[in-house]
């Protein structure tokens, strides 16, 4: 393979492995943003407590690798259930500063509370042996793990997709997203689909934390570290939507990597510039609800 | 958004109020009551004006911004480089810093409030990293990570000079805080201020009786932005030092949860919120240097719960 | 009556008087020393290093302070922001009257302290900031304990280019330890014989190291010299692993930073091979060490590894303790400055060190290391020694 084709399908495939990671976790934010308009800027809080949930069952535990990341995932959204009825409740349609206020104290809390639990070093990843190495396909090999993350991530988003399109849960949720007031008078008890919706997107969340540890750092200022990222990937891609998060994430993974494979020195100034040209063209995201 | 309360009656009100005396007493009071904490209380009446700029966009327009530190930091710098490179008058160098600012305000401002809601406050983020960014680039002008060095800042008015104490800081911030915020009340009481308010509560009824909504929209970003790039010079000048923090989306939001814990959209929420954050601080990470995050987010999830609308908002639900 | 309870109260003031007035042996001294670090912000896991060190020091050799004389450490955190660390500088030197500070991570902060230290004389002994090599220009009350960065960038290039390698590539974060870091890797190389072809700076928040890793290997070097912080270092090394850096035949080396040992453990073999450039490695052989790593595992256990940021605070206590104990605790800011300068302590864990009395800066040992499997676990071997190094950049940049 020629060296360019080459190392443009190496930048290609970790920056869709990175995009992969950031969909995983972005998405939840997506949706409940768009159902119940709730600013959630403590959600890397849940990704990140999926990461330090899934090293702590597999160094500590000896839990093998996929059981402890279903285990993290469903850990997180465990989690997530009282504190999405005991505090996010009371500020669902009120003002987004409050919420702001909210989640911004649950982050500082996260901040400290990682650190007493698990201590102030990163938390880092051992994929299991299975996973490690390089694949072979051939012309070229990819590095293991990152070819599972975008598995992952591709079968993810189509279950989703299906999910979201083909199931009665699905349509309820698309309906609330739409027009909540008409979906409450048409029976919807938009009350429990709040509730699942956030612990479905928090699960989801911790399962792009675990599986991405690898990429972005578990450690306890990690909720702050990643939130740029977060709510690039929400506002580009459009409340409410899962296509959306998955077209800005690969936009952002793949158009990052590329830029800053091609110019290093001003890689970052792209990716923020192309997010502020989406933004003006489509204030709403690329498929946000009009 | 917050209920019109009683304070709000107050500064509603043109004619000066005797209760309005209140902060700047306890201010003065304050210099003989605390002199070992005059340099906190220094940096404590900067950030006050921080977050007074931060209530003018966010109160009255309803502009939701995670961007604000850009116009703090650009007028710490140009105040900072300005004295840095032989020009150390102060209040010379307050007033560049507020055109830097307000210039960052005034073009910035033509981009990002053409949006709304989400697509806004992500612009805003957008445009303070990107001014983050490129300070650091400009490490031969700013100094990079290391930090501006070599300020040399002038007496003030060549004969208050910055002492160790924080004697001169302290009333230098305490006289620009009360000159910007006559400034601000004076602002939000004309009617440019009441049609903020309008613009900030239904946008299509302005611009059903005509107002200028996004040329007022981008007036009052840019002064925003001037105050707050006085704030920033404000800091500058008296620690005689600038840093890339200055600019960091955690100062943004720093500067936020500030302003909300106070109560947005009062013209005195800052003057509340600041102080009671600054000190809360100050206080828990001298107890718990390495937990005191903790306590502060319990604080802020604690105000929420219990006290929606910030502490204004619970003075006005004791006045019913 | 009324002479009753006047006798009452006579006798209770008496009684309070002679209770609570100082006792009759000698009065004693309290030292104040300010430590201010950065126990909040992304480098908390430095300063949870520094100062566990701190503390194990104080509790070891506390019995040495001369009698009646007792040392005050006050601790504070500058959240990582520079102009919150001088106003607690301020604020221990006004309301707090120390006569020392110590400690301090970042750079930046250091910078923004050193000109208090002249106007107040409260000298400042930077123990863990590395950045930053013309600090202890800014006033003459500032001297260093910890290391710089270009005392471990030049002395790797270097040796390098004595390896036979003649064509070398950096990669860097880009800011300005990450400048240092690349300026100084680059002369010595260039000193040393060799050529830099090519120089890449990576975006400091950047997650993601593959399309920079991608561009070295494209580049084909002989040897590349990385440096990013350390809160980084797994990520880099994943993605060294992922693009096959060393398989492409390219040397790769770093600073300590890159592999530090409290991280080493949870990295898997991939580091293996990797040299780096430091001042101290758990696995360097000398008696110091060996103690200093003892007295560790009995107070800390397996809770936590000591790496360079430890070492280098310990030995800004010892520095603090030496001169306690030779002033009996009583001393100017001049007259600490003057025992600060030409102070040696041969004994340190990291090798011999010593505060140069013309520039205040450290002196020490500087160590290839290659990460090598000992006992079944990964460590930092000791490859080469460069012995007491002085900081380059000084040294090619003189006072004007």
């Amino acid at each position: 393979m020629s060296d360019a084709l080459s190392a443009a399908v190496s930048i290609g495939f970790h920056g869709l492995a990175f995009a992969m990671v950031l969909y995983l976790i972005s998405v939840g934010l997506s949706v409940t943003m768009g159902l119940m308009g709730f600013v959630n800027l403590a959600h890397g809080v849940f990704a990140m407590l999926g990461g330090y949930v899934l090293t702590s069952l597999m160094s500590r535990l000896g839990v093998p690798f996929l059981p402890a990341v279903l285990g993290a995932a469903v850990a997180v959204a465990a989690a997530s259930l009282p504190i999405e009825r005991l505090l996010y409740r009371r500020l669902y349609g009120g003002d987004e500063l409050d919420q702001v206020l909210l989640t911004m104290g649950l982050v500082f809390m996260s901040v400290a509370g990682a650190t007493y639990i698990w201590g102030p070093l990163q938390q880092p990843l051992q994929p299991p042996a299975w996973l490690s190495g390089a694949v072979d396909v051939g012309f070229r090999t990819f590095p293991a793990y990152r070819s599972f993350l975008i598995l992952c991530g591709a079968t993810l988003v189509t279950a989703l997709w299906l999910g979201i399109e083909r199931t009665r849960f699905g349509a309820r949720v698309r309906a609330s997203v739409d027009n909540l007031r008409m979906a409450q008078s048409v029976g919807i008890d938009t009350s429990r689909l709040f509730m699942t919706t956030f612990a479905l997107g928090s699960g989801l969340a911790g399962l792009g934390g675990g599986l991405g540890a690898d990429l972005l750092a578990i450690n306890p200022g990690y909720a702050l570290q990643n939130l740029a990222y977060f709510l690039i990937v929400v506002a580009v891609g459009g409340l409410g939507s899962i296509r959306g998060p998955f077209a800005a994430a690969l936009l952002l993974g793949v158009a990052d990597s590329g830029f800053k494979y091609l110019l290093p020195e001003f890689g970052a100034f792209f990716i923020y510039t192309l997010t502020m040209a989406i933004l003006l063209w489509r204030p709403r995201g690329l498929f946000g609800r009009a | 958004m917050t209920p019109i309360g009683a304070v709000d009656a107050f500064a509603g009100r043109h004619r000066y109020h005797l209760l309005e005396a209140l902060p700047w007493l306890a201010a003065v009071a304050t210099y003989f009551v605390f002199p070992d904490y005059l340099a906190l209380g220094a940096q404590i009446l900067a950030t006050i004006l921080f977050a007074l700029s931060a209530d003018l966009v966010l109160g009255y327009a309803g502009i939701v911004t995670l961007g604000h530190a850009a116009f703090f930091g650009a007028g710490a710098y140009m105040a900072g480089i300005l004295a840095a490179h032989g020009w150390g008058e102060p209040i010379t160098g307050l007033f560049a810093g507020a055109a830097a600012a307000a210039l960052l305000g005034f073009l910035s401002g033509l981009v990002v409030l053409r949006t709304t809601g989400l697509a806004l406050l992500m612009q805003t983020l957008v445009v303070a990293t990107m001014v983050a960014e490129a300070a650091n680039k400009a490490s031969f002008i700013t100094g990079g990570d290391d930090g501006l060095q070599g300020m040399v800042v002038w007496p003030v008015f060549g004969w208050f000079r910055f002492d160790l104490f924080g004697h001169t800081a302290y009333f230098y911030c305490l006289t620009v805080l009360f000159l910007c915020w006559l400034a601000a009340r004076h602002i939000v009481h004309s009617p440019f201020g009441r049609s903020l308010t309008g613009i900030r509560e239904n946008v299509r009824r302005m611009h059903a009786i005509g107002a200028p909504v996004a040329r007022r929209r981008l007036v009052i970003y840019t002064i925003s932005a001037g105050l707050a790039g006085i704030s920033g010079a404000l800091i500058a000048q008296t620690t005689q030092f600038v840093s890339l923090s200055f600019l960091s989306l955690e100062r943004s939001g720093t500067v936020l949860i500030m302003l909300i814990i106070g109560g947005v959209g009062q013209l005195y929420g800052a003057f509340i919120g600041v102080p009671l954050y600054m000190v809360a601080q100050n206080r828990f990470s001298e107890i718990d240097p390495v937990y005191w995050y903790f306590w502060i987010g319990l604080l802020m999830v604690v105000v929420v719960v219990f006290a929606r609308g910030g502490v204004l908002g619970l003075s006005d639900r004791f006045r019913r | 009556m009324p002479y009753t309870t006047s006798a009452i109260g006579l006798a209770c003031a008496a009684t309070a008087v002679l209770v609570l007035s100082p006792p009759l042996a000698a009065a004693q001294t309290v030292v104040k020393i300010g430590n201010i670090s950065s126990y909040s912000g992304f480098v908390a896991q430095a300063a949870d290093q520094a100062q566990k060190a701190v503390d194990l020091y104080v509790k070891e050799h506390e019995k040495e302070l001369p009698p009646g004389v007792k040392l005050e450490i006050i601790r504070r955190d500058d959240t990582s922001n520079p102009e919150v660390g001088k106003r607690l500088a301020q604020e221990l030197i006004t309301r707090e009257h120390v006569q020392l500070l110590t400690g301090v991570i970042l750079s930046p902060v250091a910078a923004a302290i050193a000109p208090l230290t002249a106007e107040a004389k409260v000298p400042l002994l930077i123990s863990i900031a590395a950045g930053g090599s013309a600090i202890p220009r800014i006033s003459p009350y500032v001297a260093r304990v910890s290391f710089t960065l270009w005392q471990q960038g030049y002395p790797i290039g270097m040796w390098a280019a004595e390896q036979g390698w003649k064509k070398g590539y950096t990669g860097v974060s880009d800011f300005i330890p990450g400048h240092d870091s690349e300026a100084s890797f680059a002369k010595g190389f260039t000193d040393g014989g060799g050529q830099i072809v090519g120089a890449v700076r990576i975006p400091p928040n950047n997650p993601d190291f593959a399309p920079f890793v991608q561009r070295i290997r494209d580049a084909k070097p002989d040897v590349v010299f990385f440096w990013i912080p350390s809160t980084q270092a797994t990520a880099l090394v994943n993605a060294v692993r992922d693009l096959g850096l060393r398989e492409a035949g390219i040397q790769i080396t770093s600073a300590q930073d890159l592999l530090p040992d409290e991280q080493l453990p949870a990295m898997g073999d991939i580091p293996l091979g990797l040299i780096t450039s430091g001042n101290y490695s758990t696995a360097g052989k000398r008696p110091a060490n060996e103690a200093f790593l003892a007295a560790w595992k009995r107070e800390y256990a397996d809770s936590a590894i000591p790496n360079f940021l430890s070492v280098n605070a310990w030995d800004g206590m010892v520095a603090v303790f030496d001169l306690v104990k030779a002033t009996r605790g009583k001393f100017t800011a001049d007259e600490a400055m003057a025992f600060f300068k030409g102070w040696k302590n041969p004994d340190s864990p990291r090798g011999p060190i010593m505060i140069d009395p013309e520039t205040r800066d450290i002196v020490q040992n500087v160590y290839i290391r290659r990460v090598e499997k000992l006992d079944g676990k990964l460590a930092n071997v000791e490859i080469a020694t460069i012995p007491m190094v002085k900081d380059p950049w000084k040294q090619l940049n003189p006072p004007k």
